[in-house]
This record gives structure tokens, C-alpha cells and sequence, in this order.
């Protein structure tokens, strides 16, 4: 065996563009080396991998680099075929999930960056805007849990799980200590906020996520170096 | 059964375009309704969009799908003559990969380059010019981004490949120019005389004086701020 399928994945502990990817890795049952890349120091294979962005995750399947963490999720779904299948077969159901993969990290996830990096005007501006989009993915993803309740047994994680999760937990603690309130709040989404509670308790989504006293002072850390940089 | 294929796009979009160069690349007849985006959106538009309220809107038998890329994807995946991606996984990510660069980077910058106001101009057309040349990269000497044919990365780069060109005879300042980045005005050249993106593309002297009166109307607006 040896070479033939080696999987390495360089990213960053609370990237979540680099944890969806680990996740991914895990749930298929892939094994991997991980190396964790310092985004102050970069590693020259990190750059050589990813020189058009240099930046996390890049996965490296048999030497051959790929950027881009929902492009890297594609590949992997399409290169080993077992379950958990992150894209369903039928090309429409393919489409729709594509589409509100695209609403989450393009639109959900920038108002969210914003929220954390502004204050002020700025970002209450912000905190509207994502509670807005929040709004729309609560209406958009009817479709997808009819039954109206996400349920935990037997859950097939898909595409859009693994995107959601890594940017939004139903963990209202964090929330209240970062930005003194709740962004996934149970009375005004929550359907969305059923269904990130079931992905948070899958087993291997536990025990990748790393502990509340961690994640808030990341949190707070990347806040208070983005509003001095806006000073400056 | 007849199979009901509608695109709903406006005729100078390039967005729209993607979606309809890729069904004529597939042999696909379709119907195409045309939206009035600048000043009346059809009730269906916002029936079948109500979440970005925006064209193209692809219809098939009855059922809407929305953002371009993602009907590209459909469209491949739905009719399989002509492929428009590689089989190869890797190779498809590659394109993806490209697709996602132009959609997210190239297209922004370079509509920020066309039309900003004369002190931020040197700035922004740096930074389009770097992504320029990270995308003439990715040719790497073939004739078109999909390799003999045009694929994904060449429906996604159109508006690079046409509306570009026109934005700068407008404007009179050249981003893209066979001097700077001779592969990719080259790819430019064989993108828009390609017979089945001939027929995809809109009508030249219309486009070019859309983009003069924006122009216009964005430097008075700049010289007012």
C-alpha cells in the first residue's frame, strides 16, 4: 500500500474552512496526516501548494495540492464513494444543496466575519444583515427537513451540514461572551437551531471541537486584533 | 413528453449568458424570457429566485434553480453529450477551483478597475492586473481553460473573454491587453470566435453603448462625490 493514498491536510485549529474538511475526512473514515500551519509563519509546502490564496485548508492527495475547502469536500466525496455521500444523486436535490451551500458561506458567513471584526454601528449594520440571512435559511431549509425536526439517528452528513457547522454552533455560552447575545437563538430560528444541535452531538463532531474557554478567547483574540487594525 | 427547458436572464448579463452557452454547447433547445432587472422584475422571477431575487433562473420541467455556476453544474449533470468538466477528479476540482477564482476575485476586481473613480483607479486596475495574471497561469498553453473545448472555467471567465474588452473600448482603459498578458488576449480571441459562444454572446454595438453610458453616468457621479 504504502504511497498509494496519501492524504495530508495542512490547516489551522479553529479555521473553520479547515475543520469541515477534517470533519469530512473523518466521517468517510479516511486516514490522514494533519499539519497544523502557523498563519503567522506559513510553511513553505503551504505556499507551494496554495500560491494563488496561501491560505488553509489545502488537502494533498498523492502529492497533488487542492484549494478551496468546499472544492476540497467535492473531491473528496467524489474520489471515495462510501457513506456518509455528501451530494445526494439526483442532479436537482445536487442543485439545491450546491445553492444553499453558496448562500451560507458566501452570505451567512461574511455578515458573521463582520460581526465579529466590527463594532459600533458598523456592526450592529452587520448583526441585522446576518439575523436577515438567518431569517431566509430558516424559510430555505423547510425543504430539506419537511418533518420540520432534524433527527439524530441514522443523520447522513452532507455538504451543507459540514459548511453550517464548522461556521455556527448552537452554543448560546460562546455567543452571549463574544457578542453579548445569541446569533443562533432557539426562539427566533429554530429550525436551524435543531438541526445544529444535532450536528454538535454526532460523536465525531464532539470530539473535534475544541473547549468554550478556547474557542471564546480565539474569538476574542481575532476581535480585538481586527478593531485595533481599524484604528491604526 | 416534451421536456421544458426555460432560462430567465436579461440580455446584456454575462451571468445569464453562462447559463445559456452552456445549453447551446449540450444541444439543448430552450425557451428564454427576458427580465426587465433595471426596472420591473416579473412576479415569476421573484417566485422562482424570492431568495437573491435575481436572474438567470433555469427552469426545467416546472422545477427553479438559481446562481449560475450552480446551473452549469446542473446542466452538465443532466445532459451528458459535449462534457463541459473533465471526469477526473482531480482535474474537475482544478476547474472548480478556477471557476470559483474568476466568480469570487477576478469578475469583482475587475468591474472595481472599470468604473472607479480616478484617484482609486491606479489601485484597483493592480489588483485586477495580478488576477489577470494568476488566471493566464492557469492556461498553461492550452487553447482554451477546458483544454480543446471550452469548459467550465471558459463559461465562467466569459466575461473576461467579451464583456472586458468592451468595458475598456468604453472606458479607454485597458486592463486585459495582448502586450501585458499576450496567452490570455490570445484565449480572449478564440473564446468570442468560437461558433457556439458566437451565437451566445450579446450584440456588440448595444453592449458597448451600455457601457459608455455607464461610464458617463459613474464619472459624473464620481466628479459630484
Amino acid at each position: 500500500m504504502g504511497e498509494e493514498n496519501k492524504v495530508v491536510l495542512h490547516g489551522m485549529w479553529i479555521s473553520p474552512y479547515s475543520k469541515r474538511v477534517e470533519l469530512a475526512l473523518k466521517f468517510k473514515g479516511i486516514p490522514f496526516e494533519y499539519v497544523e500551519e502557523d498563519l503567522q509563519n506559513k510553511s513553505p509546502q503551504l505556499l507551494q501548494y496554495n500560491p494563488v490564496h496561501k491560505k488553509v485548508p489545502v488537502l494533498v492527495h498523492n502529492g497533488k495540492p487542492i484549494a478551496e475547502s468546499i472544492v476540497i469536500l467535492e473531491y473528496i466525496d467524489e474520489t471515495w464513494k462510501n457513506q456518509p455521500r455528501f451530494l445526494p444523486q439526483d442532479p436537482y436535490k445536487r442543485a439545491k444543496v450546491r445553492f444553499w451551500t453558496s448562500f451560507v458561506q458566501q452570505q451567512l458567513c461574511e455578515s458573521l466575519l463582520t460581526v465579529i471584526k466590527t463594532d459600533g454601528e458598523v456592526q450592529q449594520k452587520a448583526f441585522g444583515n446576518l439575523f436577515e440571512k438567518l431569517e431566509v435559511l430558516e424559510e430555505g431549509i423547510k425543504e430539506i427537513f419537511p418533518d420540520g425536526n432534524p433527527c439524530i439517528g441514522n443523520y447522513n452528513i452532507g455538504l451543507l451540514d459540514l459548511v453550517m457547522l464548522s461556521m455556527f454552533s448552537p452554543n448560546n455560552k460562546i455567543q452571549e461572551e463574544v457578542f453579548g447575545m445569541k446569533i443562533i437563538d432557539p426562539e427566533k430560528t429554530p429550525l436551524i437551531f435543531s438541526w445544529l444541535t444535532v450536528l454538535h452531538q454526532l460523536p465525531l463532531v464532539k470530539e473535534s471541537t475544541p473547549p468554550d474557554d478556547k474557542v471564546v478567547a480565539i474569538f476574542k483574540f481575532v476581535r480585538e486584533n481586527a478593531l485595533k487594525s481599524s484604528l491604526a | 413528453m416534451a421536456e421544458e427547458v426555460k432560462v430567465f436572464g436579461a440580455w446584456g448579463s454575462p451571468f445569464s449568458r453562462r447559463v445559456e452557452l452552456a445549453l447551446k454547447i449540450k444541444g439543448v433547445k430552450y425557451e428564454y424570457i427576458e427580465e426587465d432587472v433595471y426596472g420591473n422584475k416579473s412576479p415569476l422571477l421573484l417566485k422562482y429566485n424570492p431568495v437573491h431575487k435575481k436572474i438567470p433562473v433555469f427552469l426545467h420541467n416546472g422545477k427553479p434553480i438559481a446562481e449560475s455556476l450552480v446551473i452549469v453544474e446542473y446542466i452538465e449533470e443532466t445532459w451528458k453529450g459535449n462534457p463541459i468538466l473533465p471526469e477526473d477528479p482531480y482535474e474537475k476540482a482544478m476547474a472548480r477551483f478556477w471557476a470559483k477564482f474568476v466568480d469570487e476575485k477576478c469578475l469583482p476586481a475587475l468591474w472595481t478597475a472599470g468604473f472607479s473613480p480616478e484617484n482609486e483607479r491606479a489601485k484597483a486596475a493592480e489588483e485586477a492586473c495580478e488576477c489577470l495574471k494568476t488566471l493566464e497561469s492557469a492556461l498553461n498553453g492550452k487553447r482554451f481553460f477546458g483544454g480543446d473545448t471550452v469548459g467550465l472555467v471558459d463559461i465562467a471567465a466569459n466575461f473576461i473573454g467579451y464583456w472586458l474588452r468592451l468595458i475598456q473600448e468604453a472606458t479607454g482603459h485597458d486592463l486585459l491587453s495582448a502586450e501585458k498578458f499576450p496567452a490570455l488576449f490570445k484565449w480572449s480571441d478564440e473564446f468570442v470566435s468560437c461558433s457556439v459562444v458566437k451565437d451566445s454572446l450579446p450584440p456588440r454595438d448595444k453592449l458597448l453603448a451600455f457601457f459608455k453610458a455607464r461610464f458617463a453616468g459613474a464619472a459624473q457621479t464620481n466628479a459630484s462625490n
